[in-house]
């Protein structure tokens, strides 16, 4: 064994993952700088036009500013550039821990039929009137599409439960499910009429117009409570990664480790999609795009993704204002024509591989 | 010095039993105990019943205690891996299991050192993806060292390495275990390694454990015959080393 030994210190090996480390904490800096500019950006812009020391008055003094300035400010765009932040950061967290937990690179809401379940659940409210709760029918289609989209997660989760059955089967079963729920979904178009078919289209291509306050909370308050207790399982989720039987030689245990976060992903990934509407991409790619920048220990990979994802939809809200002047573009429609160019830029600049 | 011993003990998946009432009497520590038997003997089975990875009849114990209150170390066969982390980063985080996200120097410096022990810290900042099978193999290995395990288990740790790296670990894991005393068993197919390295065999075929005992008694012409359907004989070479020579099929 002598023989091989290096002439490396033995010191210069830690020193090197602390630099690694400082630079991985550098670009989550760097990325939440970004997100800040990025929120900023989709404040100031809108139909209405404002220059930067109105919406700055607006915010900080809002009681110094017209009213009509502080309602478009704090009542239409606040809420929309934060709800981008919130369920950007959902879905990708959402899709990183599906990727991590189903050791698939495809793994996300939109692939595993979670958001084709929603928007079933959606047009069921919008084309025949069906509330899933009859109790609350004035939030039919936000609810509809949150217990349609439960339902679809809790019965990949079910089934995961089974024994004897593998990931490769979990993964196809959402397949399944995606083009179940999208028959289902197309059936209910055929038979609407032309008011209700334009719902579901434009609830379909998802949309943060209809953001509100509450809503905000609602999925803030799911990232704080479900981020720190994936973070409580950091080492573990990164031991996934290395396969079952690794991560069980570490002491993992494996099959709770993959309830539990299936559990607490399908909270993650049902109640945005209910609030906005189906949008696609983020779940998938924001993980990916974290990965290449942070690599995939969770300490770095988890909050990684958060920002990556609400980044995305930050940007892609932006941009949905500036491509017509005077209109928002859906935004589930954006979010791939943003995302995808930026996407290529990373896998061909980056030689790193990513999965 | 460490001492494991198998009581009556079983392991199944489902209704199906792979191996039944296996006792082994005191496994010292200090020394190689080779696991020979043929394919789906139930080799890797046994290990993962002995660091509780499967549950099972039988008492499995460590220094006349139950095992699970010990440090036993299973090295998996499948050492391949997609995940997106540097050999160091995977090194940590078998270290770092079960406790909180914060790395102190101390755990780095462990890291270190059974990187530079194995000759791998050429390697320490490459990605795991990266590595050839022989890489990932002496990766698996200081995932293992890095636990400290009392008991370690590794299944088949020279299936993907040269002959130059074979006997380098081999070497190594005989140094270590007569070193910190802990009990090592490796899972082999090689019998000449088994003769040249490991003091005391363990024969797994069939569900049984159909020998256990200093090797150079338990690996004979007659047991190759019975669990490997091979004529061969024990010969001794010019270093007066037995050596196994197989003639062909039995």
């Amino acid at each position: 064994m002598a023989v091989l030994i290096q002439q490396q210190s033995v010191v210069e090996g830690g020193q090197r993952y602390r630099n690694l480390a400082a630079r991985r904490i550098l670009i989550l800096c760097c990325l939440l700088a970004a997100l800040a500019l990025s929120v900023a950006i989709d404040i100031g812009l809108g139909p209405a036009r404002y220059s930067l020391g109105e919406v700055l008055a607006a915010i900080f003094t809002p009681d110094a500013v017209s009213n009509q300035l502080r309602v478009v400010i704090w009542d239409i765009r606040m809420p929309i550039a934060l709800m981008a932040v919130t369920v950007g950061a959902c879905l990708s967290v959402a899709g990183a821990q599906m990727q991590t937990i189903l050791a698939n690179p495809l793994a996300s809401p939109f692939t595993l039929g979670i958001s084709a379940a929603a928007g079933f659940g959606a047009a069921l409210g919008l084309v025949a009137g069906v509330a899933v709760f009859p109790a609350a029918v004035q939030y039919m289609v936000p609810i509809n599409a949150f217990l349609m989209a439960m339902a679809a997660s809790l019965f990949i989760y079910g089934v995961s439960t089974l024994r004897g059955v593998t990931v490769e089967t979990i993964v196809l079963l959402g397949i399944a499910l995606v083009f179940t729920f999208n028959a289902l979904l197309s059936l209910l178009e055929y038979l609407a009429s032309e008011q209700a078919l334009a719902a579901v289209v434009f609830w379909t291509m998802g949309s943060l117009t209809k953001a509100t306050w509450s809503k905000v909370a609602v999925t803030g308050a799911i990232l704080v409570v479900v981020i720190p207790l994936f973070a409580r399982n950091a080492w573990a989720l990164t031991a996934l990664r290395l396969g079952d039987e690794k991560a069980s030689s570490f002491g993992v245990s494996v099959r709770r480790l993959r309830l539990e976060t299936m559990m607490l992903v399908s909270l993650l990934a049902a109640i945005p999609v209910s609030f906005v509407g189906t949008i696609g991409f983020v779940g998938l790619v924001g993980p990916h795009i974290a990965r290449m920048l942070v690599g995939e220990d969770q300490r770095f990979f988890l909050p990684g993704s958060a920002i990556c994802g609400a980044l995305l939809l930050s940007a892609t809200s932006v941009v949905s204002k500036m491509l017509i002047p005077g209109a928002i573009l859906p935004i589930g429609v954006i979010t791939a024509l943003v995302g995808v160019p930026f996407f290529f830029s990373l896998i061909f600049t980056n030689r790193r591989r990513a999965w | 010095m460490v001492s494991l011993e198998l009581s009556g003990v079983g392991a199944r998946y489902g209704r199906t039993h792979i191996f039944a009432d296996i006792t082994t009497g005191p496994i010292k520590g200090g020394h190689l105990t080779a696991v020979i038997g043929p394919n789906a003997a139930g080799k890797s089975t046994l290990f993962k019943r002995i660091a509780g990875l499967l549950k099972g009849e039988g008492v499995v114990e460590v220094c006349g205690e139950d095992a699970l209150s010990r440090p036993i170390c299973y090295m998996p066969q499948d050492t391949g891996a997609n995940a997106v982390l540097t050999v160091y980063e995977s090194v940590l985080l078998a270290a770092k299991q079960g406790a909180g996200w914060r790395v102190a120097d101390q755990d780095l410096a462990g890291i270190d050192e059974i990187l530079h022990s194995l000759g791998i810290t050429d390697l320490a900042f490459r990605d795991l993806g990266a590595l050839s099978g022989g890489q990932r193999q002496l990766v698996a290995i200081a995932q293992a060292l890095v636990r400290r395990p009392q008991v370690l288990l590794m299944d088949e740790p020279t299936s993907a390495l040269d002959l130059f790296r074979q006997i380098e670990v081999l070497q190594y894991m005989r140094g270590l275990a007569r070193k910190s005393g802990i009990a090592v068993l490796i899972a082999l197919h090689d019998l000449n390694h088994a003769m040249r390295y490991c003091d005391h065999t363990m024969v797994v075929a069939d569900g049984r454990l159909i020998a256990n005992g200093p090797t150079t008694e338990v690996i004979t012409a007659s047991l190759l015959s019975d669990v490997y359907r091979v004529t061969a004989r024990i010969e001794t070479c010019t270093h007066g080393r037995p050596l196994v020579i197989v003639d062909g099929t039995a």
